[in-house]
């Protein structure tokens, strides 16, 4: 029996608050971060990743709230990413109650921090989030980006994901820029060929517009999860209508 | 009212653990995150978490008086095992290049092979991250509730092989059936994490503070 697949909603956190717009019905306040997350734990969300956008450095600590509050009241894994530069941030909010950050500009500044933070902590609890463009200068036709696509680094996509695992990476958040925020569906050849190259799960991420987009990351991305935002946060779909469509796919799902 | 000790020997997601027990016994009960003796001595019951590597875990333990009430209290007091807090209480662990551990069960733990097919053809990855499910092979107290076969989260690399039918209370498979539970007398030690498998772990937290032995 293989491990299910997982769903796992993404929620951009600003300054402690929820943003990008959620808008579901029956929330009442659909900027707190605690609400919206116990809204998709109810659901069936296998995990919560939360990526803290928040721009000033005085006001990091804000995201430790928030995770202490998820995680005193909801009982699935909980992903934190944004602004992690050095070991000490991870500590802080893995005793907050995250169980695994997600770490991508400070992984490209220095590789090396992987290996001390996984080293350290362990892999089980680091993610390595890599945004990747499609490009003419790699091998693989993949190219890692930072600062949310616009600052090109020349690193190939494929050869990097293959690199954080041997660094000690538990697991590879992997984000098409080309496809973010266009409902066009993951870029399969890009989580495909990632998923082919390296040992530990991969999560397809950018680009779902509709419930086929989520199976066809699993089936022809080989994913091992697949993140959303939008389709769930405006009521598009409940995740527990995306997880019975994904299982009458033929995908193995925690229902 | 119940006090429930969380033994902290400086490993693993112990606020995590400390959170879902605190959820589920309200303010019946006391929860605490400890490696103080006499906290172990008075707690009426004992949660043994883990994560990370075997080694550090085993050597909190080099401290002969928290050795001694942990000892004390893995005898007498209902003591729930989770993870590398299941593991440790095997005969012995092959990681980092071996340990004894308590031998409170039979059996050793290894390390599961690199790239293993599954039936359907997809490749068990190392360590076994995500949620897969728990058979229940013989019925007690911490499974009322628990229907067979339910999802847990699950997170490591190293499982118990040859180990006694007898003591295994559920197994789980990936690529090969492993015990996933194990229990004998007042103890009873759980692979996954059941402070991250929703409402079933929350049961089984649940089913232990109203374990009585």
């Amino acid at each position: 029996m293989p491990l299910a697949k997982r769903i796992i909603p993404c929620l951009d956190v600003d300054n402690g608050r929820v943003v990008k717009g959620v808008k579901f019905v029956d929330i009442r306040d659909a900027g707190d971060p605690v609400e919206v997350a116990r809204r998709y734990d109810l659901e069936g969300a296998d995990e919560i990743t939360f990526l803290d956008i928040t721009a000033s450095h005085e006001q990091r600590d804000t995201i430790l709230h928030v995770v202490e509050k998820v995680a005193s009241e909801i009982f699935i894994p909980l992903t934190v990413g944004g602004g992690i530069r050095q070991i000490d941030d991870i500590s802080r909010l893995l005793n907050a109650g995250a169980d695994k950050v997600a770490i991508n500009t400070s992984a490209v500044k220095n590789p090396d921090f992987i290996k001390q933070a996984s080293d350290k902590l362990g892999s089980q609890c680091i993610v390595v989030a890599l945004d990747a463009r499609k490009s003419g200068n790699t091998p693989s036709g993949y190219e890692i980006y930072t600062h949310g696509g616009r600052h090109e680094t020349g690193l190939d996509a494929v050869k990097w994901a293959q690199q954080m695992a041997a660094y000690g990476a538990g697991e590879l958040l992997v984000t098409s820029m080309d496809r973010d925020g266009t409902k066009d569906g993951f870029e399969l050849e890009l989580t495909s060929a990632i998923a082919d190259a390296v040992s530990i799960p991969v999560i397809a991420s950018g680009g779902v517009g509709n419930l086929q987009h989520l199976v066809e990351g699993i089936t022809l991305g080989k994913a091992d999860a697949v993140l959303a935002a939008s389709i769930f946060h405006f009521g598009e779909y409940t995740i527990k209508q995306a997880k019975k469509f994904m299982v009458n796919q033929g995908i193995e799902m925690r229902m | 009212m119940t006090q429930v000790a969380v033994i902290d020997l400086g490993t693993g997601n112990l606020r995590s653990v400390a959170k879902a027990v605190e959820h589920v016994c309200g303010k019946s009960s006391r929860v605490r995150i400890t490696r103080d003796c006499s906290q172990i001595d008075q707690a009426d019951k004992i949660v043994l978490p883990g994560q990370g590597a075997i080694g550090s875990w085993l050597s909190a333990l080099s401290d002969a008086d928290l050795n001694t009430a942990l000892h004390k209290a893995l005898k007498t007091k209902p003591v729930l095992g989770i993870c590398v807090g299941m593991q440790a209480l095997f005969e012995y662990n092959q990681e980092d290049g071996g340990h004894e551990c308590l031998g409170l069960f039979k059996g050793t733990v290894i390390r599961f092979e690199n790239g293993r097919i599954a039936e359907d053809g997809s490749v068990m990855k190392v360590p076994q991250m995500g949620w897969n499910q728990v058979k229940i092979s013989q019925s007690h107290p911490l499974w009322q509730g628990i229907a067979d076969n339910s999802w847990f989260y699950f997170l490591h690399s190293y499982y118990a092989c040859e180990t006694n039918s007898a003591e295994v209370f559920a197994q789980t498979e990936y690529g090969i059936p492993y015990a996933s539970a194990v229990a004998k007398d007042n103890i009873f030690a759980i692979q996954c994490h059941p402070e991250k498998s929703h409402h079933v772990g929350l049961k089984l937290f649940e089913n232990f503070i109203n374990w009585n032995i």
